[in-house]
């Protein structure tokens, strides 16, 4: 089986377009990532393409509606926050068995504003308030009130992910919101969901990211190897069955399972990782994500944000990009822009955020607590 | 806003979920199954096992109404209509399964929560109708007295 390679890859910058269509905010991130490949849509087998809030709706056929109707096959994939990998991971597999080889993904997305989940009820009454809450920040202030239970996590050390974050993403001019946020702000914004505050959710934001991915083979027979990025691990799992399910999604379980296996394919280990985009859907789950992805032991987790670990120039820079909390998070788009951001690093592009010498890194992306990707990627030899 | 405290006959009421059980004669419960090749518990009915995959294992059983508050959250934004502070926990039920539901009788502040803490049902009148006019019988936690 071939290596898979990135060849091209591009996002637009993150923000809100209500006047701009969900096919036109996929065209655009496929346009970038062809012409950051030098090639066009002539030149691709097949599209897979993410997109969430329009599911039923065919956003592939209508992004080549946008850019060229060629008449390759689509297939449109919908796994919640996971969706943009997911297309990702299709593609991945369809060069790896030799059916194509070279396609493209997008991943596109545009949000509302507000609450996600907890929707109104199928039958009877609404049940949000009143059984507890189902609402996002709330499940995931109650995933890391369970690392707090086990491990003595404060609100200050979950609040000092989203300082993190926020200031990573003044050094990205794709992301949202340039603007620090020193810990009082955090920590003193609005309550979401303790212990969540608005500024430790992640921003709704529409967006769009796409890449070309081809074979080893086809890669050099192009002569795209110098800026190439080589798929070194792709994984992806459901959740395996927990006594709490039905009360608690579990992104913990789901995220470990896939993070071994991830290792495992690449053939490194976690202490070889350069940089980290995970989903830090909020300031909770990242630290949730520091013991799953093997970067610490789980009990560290609090420890390592305190000294600055995963903080850009400390020992595993995670979520340079400024992470969903400030470069945004378009559900769809997510799984492909992570790639994006890792990809530009490791080909030394990254600018003011460059993790320095960057050779591998991950990517992590979490559906509710029961879909989780993740890809290993390397600078190509 | 707090439940309603009145103790309103239940049998006018309809349930608020499933596995929240009614009986003509008795006091409300909740209802689980129990998969009689692993042992894992279920909220309400189920058909096969999510655990294990057996089917046509799984029981009826009656859950406890006490427990010990596992993780919560307090929220303080919600969808319009609804009240707010208020605490969403997690509970594990003695003899197994766990629910979500609201934590009531106690301060919504990190300091008056305290994690492992034991708690019980309770179960009241919802302060919700359906659009036809109904009333359900919902239930809460709250420390265990």
């Amino acid at each position: 089986m071939s290596d898979v390679y990135v060849i091209g890859i591009d996002m637009i910058k993150f923000g809100r377009f209500p006047e701009i269509t969900v096919p036109k905010l996929g065209a655009t991130a496929a346009n970038m990532a062809l012409d950051d490949a030098g090639l066009t849509i002539q030149d691709m087998q097949a599209l897979y393409s993410g997109n969430l809030g329009q599911a039923g709706a065919m956003v592939g056929q209508r992004v080549l509606a946008e850019i060229g109707q060629t008449g390759i096959p689509v297939v449109n994939c919908a796994n919640a926050c996971a969706t943009g990998a997911t297309a990702f991971r299709e593609g991945w597999m369809a060069i790896k068995a030799g059916v194509y080889d070279m396609v493209l993904c997008v991943g596109t997305e545009q949000m509302g504003k507000g609450l996600l989940g907890g929707g109104g009820a199928s039958k009877g009454i609404p049940t949000e308030g009143l059984l507890g809450s189902g609402t996002m920040p709330a499940v995931f202030a109650e995933a890391g009130m369970e690392h707090a239970r086990q491990y003595g996590t404060s609100f200050e050390q979950f609040a000092k992910v989203s300082v993190k974050n926020h200031h990573h993403s003044t050094l990205n001019p794709k992301a949202m919101y340039q603007i620090e946020t020193p810990l009082e702000t955090v920590m003193g914004a609005e309550m979401i969901a303790y212990p969540n505050t608005k500024l430790m959710c992640s921003v709704n934001v529409d967006g769009a990211a796409a890449a070309v991915i081809c074979s080893e083979e086809k890669a050099r027979e192009l002569g795209k190897m110098d800026r190439a990025v080589k798929v070194r691990a792709s994984v992806m799992t459901s959740d395996p069955f927990q006594a709490r399910n039905l009360s608690m999604p579990d992104v913990n379980t789901c995220t470990q399972l896939a993070a071994k296996q991830a290792y495992e394919m690449a053939g490194v280990g976690p202490d070889e990782i350069d940089l980290v985009e995970l989903h830090d859907c909020f300031a909770t789950a990242e630290i949730l994500h520091y013991g799953n992805l093997g970067l610490g032991k789980p009990e560290d987790a609090g420890r390592m944000i305190d000294e600055g670990e995963t903080a850009l120039g400390g020992r595993v820079p995670v979520n340079v990009s400024g992470g969903l909390l400030s470069k945004g998070h378009p559900l769809g788009a997510t799984g492909i822009a992570n790639i994006y951001e890792v990809s530009t690093h490791l080909r030394g592009e990254a600018g003011k955020r460059q993790v320095e010498d960057a050779r591998i890194g991950l990517t992590h992306v979490i559906g509710l607590g029961s879909a989780c990707a993740i890809h290993i990627l390397e600078k190509a030899q | 806003m707090p439940p309603s405290s009145e103790n309103t006959s239940t049998n006018s009421l309809l349930p608020v979920v499933d596995f929240l059980k009614i009986p003509e004669d008795g006091e409300p419960y909740l209802e689980g199954s129990r998969c009689a090749q692993c042992g894992a518990t279920f909220l309400g009915e189920r058909s096969a096992c999510s655990s294990c995959g057996a089917r046509d294992q799984l029981e009826s059983i009656r859950l406890a109404d006490q427990g010990e508050l596992y993780v919560y959250s307090i929220v303080h934004r919600s969808f319009p209509g609804v009240e707010v502070p208020y605490v969403s926990a997690i509970v594990d039920l003695e003899g197994g399964g766990t629910v979500k539901g609201n934590l009531i009788n106690v301060e919504p502040e990190p300091e008056q929560i305290k994690m492992g803490m034991p708690v019980e049902l309770v179960f009241k009148k919802a302060p919700r109708k359906d659009a036809e006019g109904n009333e359900y019988l919902t239930y809460y936690f709250q420390p265990k007295s």
